[in-house]
């Protein structure tokens, strides 16, 4: 908390006297132990947020942070509870299509972010120091993530692993079942990618029925050969049971498996679509998530939670102080989707049009998969 | 001879006729006034929740609150081209006072359902409105070219007005087209149709394999001496009293490829360790573990008709020489169709509304029309869309249910 | 069913399939129930026997899931939440409905069957319906994501087996008895406890029993208008399962299907004592 006191103090020089009572009335707040209901998505990265930011806050403050895995239905929570007039959760962490839509809604609290975020060691303010994409209307991105396909490197010769994303629609070379999540998103992507459609052309593709009609004709080509997924602790596990011999993956699980469990799995990094997950406020909650939210995306804090998930700080500042993994030791560098090599064939994913096409086509999708 | 034409009366001189009748209103009141605290309850927590989420299937308000002046100003439209200023004027007017009031979402959620795209055409556009001079027309064209397409035009001015039918006609998997005919949906669109047929088939299924499995069971309890026909009973009653998940997770054990049948199948040697059976998340997934979930449903009823069946008449049947097949099938058998009946459309009524055990052991193929009234609640949230797939369900539901009370009587149905 | 002394010889092969039919359908019934409760006390984080538990080797056999749900305070916490709201909605349903079954059983009652179809609807219709609309309603009224609003929730899906036992209790109760202490000197409230509620109670407690496991069981609802306050075993069930399934799981269903036995012979002790009190007599 000092740490902190001291920052904001320093922030607000120019008006201090006011500076000075918000932090009284957030002393005293604290000082009875306030309770933060936070949601999250579960399984190991709700393990690394608790470490690198949940403990330390509550051991500093003697708040008590309830986790709640809701992440994956929080947008409809969020409108249900607003409609109930009592929203229990103070603060979410939801993917920024969501975001785009709670906040058009009015569900969230737009952000001011060079205000409400703590600057970089440095001094460069917030809205530099975020990558690209980071900060949204309502939204502060904490992580980048990537959707990769790994692949169990026991159930290929060692002198024929996989590599690409055409590999994974390869059947005859690289045989075996796919385990893809039941979704749209990602795989239409990666099918034309597969299909040799140039990366930067992807979204322009899929606006066209013709880019649609082949990305599903490219998945076509192995839809009897995949298991399709929901949770996402599902890949590991089918991974592991040599179920499948790929499945598509957020990066982070995948990792967790391989130093946590000695998995023989392998990320393709090629074409790994990657997006951005952070923090947004419910309507009414800012005063009692702000000092929380000034904590767990500061610079420290965004570099701690690589320590323990392969997740990439959302803070350019933050890179640097990437270390090694908590329980380990592993060079975390190489396994972070903005890792430079790993990075080379990225596509970043375009929210705005899964906003405006993802209703028709998890329709055309679901439509598919019953053919 | 005057006493015996007056009317009988009371003691207290009440002609007997109208204290009867007061009686009677006396304690069709006293009935009235003990259900009606439940009923109350009921109709508040139960009955017109539901009416309340069907009234959502056809409900249309967002046009017609956001863009009123839009609306307005398309009133003398020729549809003939994409509007003219003032229309553009108007809706940049919509859309200023909707950024203002951050409430454009559910607007653009509508229209996105209507026409993809939508979405971020209201929301793209709101936003870049501020740096916005007049003339506008060209101005929000150039923002997002979907409002320079006759057809956005034809589906506002189609979607003001407070009813819709869009979302009935989604969830037979029909469309209106920007002037309003009814069009079938393009194929790779077609799913809820499928589903719904899908929905029903299987639960015919299950349903009769409850009556193949149940019937024997019925059978046979309805025929042992009380005294084990109760021990017997309770391993009818034990699943039927035992957690719908545990029954679920116990299949999900047995059937899954690394599970138990399979381990077995393996060990004897009838299949490959690399061929194991995939049995689980898929048809057949659901079909077992429903089938044993329901199968108390059919046994209860038909063992409380066969019970009433004297086992006299099978025997006068043999003594007047019919052999036990025809004997049975001539006699036995059309005694026990009532209890067939109650039990067939119970265990069908249950079935087509299941969705835990689908959800959890149906997988792809083996889903139904209910795990997608899930997914429109709480994954794409368009509720209008759950609301008509529920309402077409419900109705379903309530012919069933309506045929059944006929038939049996709600009242007649016992349980355990 | 013993096999007649006039049976043929096809008859008598007939008798041993049949027989042999249905015991392979009441393996089909009770197998799976069974086979998990081993499964619980598997050493090994899987779903199936491993070597050592086929050799009863007692290395293959552990306690550990049991640990893990004793000492889970999720699990432990979505215990109690099913106990509050269990026992809260059986309360309400109980009341209710039997008051309700009192009117219902009159002779006079108007529009009885529309009435009883009306109270019964909460079994027939769907589920995810059901849930739907109260997580809308109940969200407007702001019960969603409240103790009092699962509890009601519950409630309503508990009252058909309430009314349903208790009116099937009340046909079969003979009114003169009634008549009868009546003219023996007992005023009305005597009556009603010392011969009404003897004969009507093990209807009651069937029925409440029945309220009590429909929420206890109850995943739908919750899932819809629980808030993270809320969560109750099915939910905690629920979501293991889609996860990721661990043995915990399985350890909890057998505890659920040792509780469901308990409950069963509790309803087997009523029904006969009912018996016995009515004067029928078991076989």
């Amino acid at each position: 908390m000092k740490s902190i006191i001291r920052k904001r103090v320093v922030k607000g020089t120019g008006v201090a006297v006011a500076g000075l009572s918000a932090l009284a009335v957030a002393v005293a707040a604290h000082a009875e132990g306030q309770t933060l209901n936070i949601v999250s998505w579960g399984g190991a990265y709700s393990m690394s947020q608790e470490r690198a930011y949940h403990e330390p806050w509550m051991e500093m403050t003697g708040d008590e942070i309830v986790n709640i895995d809701q992440s994956a239905n929080a947008l409809a929570g969020l409108r249900s509870q607003s409609q109930a007039g009592n929203v229990t959760w103070d603060l979410v962490d939801m993917l920024p299509a969501d975001a785009m839509i709670a906040c058009a809604e009015g569900l969230i609290e737009p952000l001011d972010h060079d205000e409400l975020l703590a600057d970089a060691p440095d001094g460069t303010p917030p809205s530099e120091d975020f990558v690209d994409g980071a900060l949204g209307e309502c939204f502060v991105a904490s992580i980048v993530y990537s959707n990769i396909v790994a692949f169990n490197s026991d159930m290929f010769p060692e002198d024929a692993q996989p590599s690409t994303i055409e590999d994974v629609f390869d059947l005859e070379n690289y045989p075996g079942q796919r385990a893809l999540m039941r979704r749209p998103i990602n795989n239409l992507e990666w099918a034309l990618i597969a299909d040799g459609v140039d990366r930067d052309d992807v979204y322009d593709m899929l606006e066209t029925e013709e880019g649609i009609q082949r990305a599903f004709d490219k998945l076509d080509t192995i839809k009897d050969s995949v298991i399709w997924w929901e949770e996402g602790a599902q890949p590991p596990q089918l991974l592991a049971d040599q179920e499948v011999a790929f499945a598509s993956a957020y990066n982070g699980r995948i990792f967790d498996a391989m130093v946590s469990e000695n998995q023989p799995f392998e990320i393709i990094w090629d074409a790994q679509v990657f997006e951005l997950d952070g923090w947004v406020v419910p309507t009414g909650k800012l005063d009692k998530v702000r000092d929380y939210l000034y904590f767990a995306t500061d610079t420290q804090r965004l570099a701690d939670q690589a320590q323990y998930i392969s997740y990439g700080p959302a803070r350019l500042s933050s890179s640097d102080l990437v270390s090694t993994h908590a329980e380990s030791g592993i060079e975390m560098e190489t396994h972070m989707p903005t890792y430079e090599p790993n990075f080379a064939t990225a596509i970043q994913k375009d929210d705005e049009f899964w906003a405006d096409y993802l209703d028709e086509l998890s329709q055309r999708f679901d439509a598919w998969l019953a053919q | 001879m005057s006493d015996s034409a007056a009317p009988l009366t009371t003691a207290d001189g009440v002609p007997l006729k109208v204290s009867l009748r007061r009686a009677v209103r006396r304690s069709k009141f006293k009935a009235l006034l003990l259900v009606s605290p439940l009923l109350l309850f009921l109709m508040i927590a139960f009955v017109i929740p539901i009416f309340e989420m069907l009234s959502r299937s056809v409900a249309n308000p967002e046009v017609v609150n956001h863009l009123p002046r839009t609306v307005a100003a398309l009133e003398d439209w020729d549809r003939q081209d994409v509007p003219g200023e003032p229309v553009f004027e108007a809706l940049v007017e919509d859309l200023l006072e909707g950024q203002e009031a951050r409430n454009l979402g559910l607007l653009a959620s509508r229209l996105n359902y209507e026409r993809s795209g939508m979405r971020s055409a209201i929301n793209r556009t709101a936003r870049g409105l501020r740096t916005m001079d007049p003339p506008y027309r060209e101005g929000v064209i150039e923002a997002n070219a979907r409002w320079g397409e006759l057809d956005t035009w034809k589906i506002i001015q189609r979607e003001a007005r407070l009813y819709t039918p869009s979302y009935y006609l989604a969830a037979v998997d029909r469309q209106l087209s920007p002037d309003g005919q009814i069009t079938r949906a393009p194929d790779n669109l077609q799913i809820h149709v499928n589903l719904f047929w899908r929905t029903f088939w299987m639960s015919g299924l299950i349903t009769l394999m409850t009556l193949l499995l149940g019937y024997p069971i019925a059978f046979l309890l309805a025929s042992l001496p009380l005294r084990h026909s109760n021990l017997l009973m309770i391993l009818v009653l034990l699943p039927f009293w035992t957690s719908l998940l545990v029954r679920t997770t116990t299949w999900i054990a047995i059937l899954q490829s690394q599970g138990v049948l399979n381990d077995v199948m393996v060990f004897l040697g009838v299949i490959a360790d690399e061929a194991r059976w995939q049995m689980i998340h898929n048809k057949i997934g659901t079909v077992v573990a429903m089938t044993h979930i329901l199968l108390p449903f059919m046994i209860l009823p038909l063992y409380s008709v066969m019970k009433t069946i004297p086992p006299s008449y099978m025997r006068a049947a043999r003594s007047l020489g019919g052999k036990p097949f025809l004997s049975f099938r001539r006699v036995y058998f059309p005694l026990t169709i009532p209890g067939m009946a109650a039990g067939g459309i119970l265990v069908f009524i249950l079935s087509i509304g299941y969705y835990i055990t689908p959800a959890l052991v149906g997988g792809q193929s083996g889903r139904f029309i209910t795990n997608y009234i899930a997914y429109h609640m709480q994954t794409s949230l368009n509720w209008g869309l759950a609301a008509a797939i529920a309402s077409i369900l419900l109705l379903v539901v309530v012919v069933f249910y309506m045929v059944f009370n006929r038939l049996i009587g709600v009242d007649k149905v016992k349980l355990g | 069913m013993a096999i007649p002394s006039y049976a043929t010889r096809g008859e008598r092969i007939w008798y041993y399939v049949f027989r042999g039919i249905c015991a392979l359908i009441f393996l089909f019934l009770i197998g799976p129930l069974l086979i998990i409760i081993p499964l619980s006390f598997n050493a090994q984080p899987y779903f199936t026997f491993s070597q050592e538990m086929l050799t009863f080797d007692p290395a293959g056999y552990s306690l550990r899931w049991y640990q893990d749900f004793f000492t889970s305070s999720r699990w432990l916490n979505a215990i109690k939440n099913s106990f509050i709201i269990g026992i809260a909605s059986t309360i309400l349903a109980t009341v209710l409905g039997t008051i309700a079954a009192l009117g219902l059983s009159s002779r006079h009652m108007p529009a009885r069957g529309l009435v009883m179809a009306l109270l019964i609807s909460p079994m027939i219709v769907p589920l995810i319906i059901s849930a739907a609309a109260m997580f809308f309603f109940f969200s407007r009224i702001n019960l969603a994501q409240t103790y009092l609003g699962v509890i009601l929730a519950h409630t309503a899906l508990g009252i058909p087996f309430v009314v349903i036992t208790v009116t099937a209790t009340l046909s079969s109760f003979d009114t003169t008895l009634i008549r009868a202490a009546h003219s023996l000197g007992a005023n009305p409230t005597r009556t009603f406890f010392k011969v009404v509620l003897p004969l009507v109670t093990p209807g009651v407690v069937s029925g409440a029993l029945f309220a009590f496991i429909t929420s206890f069981d109850e995943v739908v609802v919750v899932l819809f208008i629980a808030g993270p306050e809320q969560r109750t075993m099915p939910i905690q069930m629920w979501s293991g399962i889609r996860e990721q399934i661990s043995p915990t799981i399985l350890a909890v269903a057998t505890l659920l299907v040792l509780l469901s036995m308990m409950m069963l012979t509790t309803l087997e002790l009523l029904r006969r004592r009912g018996e016995r009190l009515r004067g029928v007599t078991p076989g």
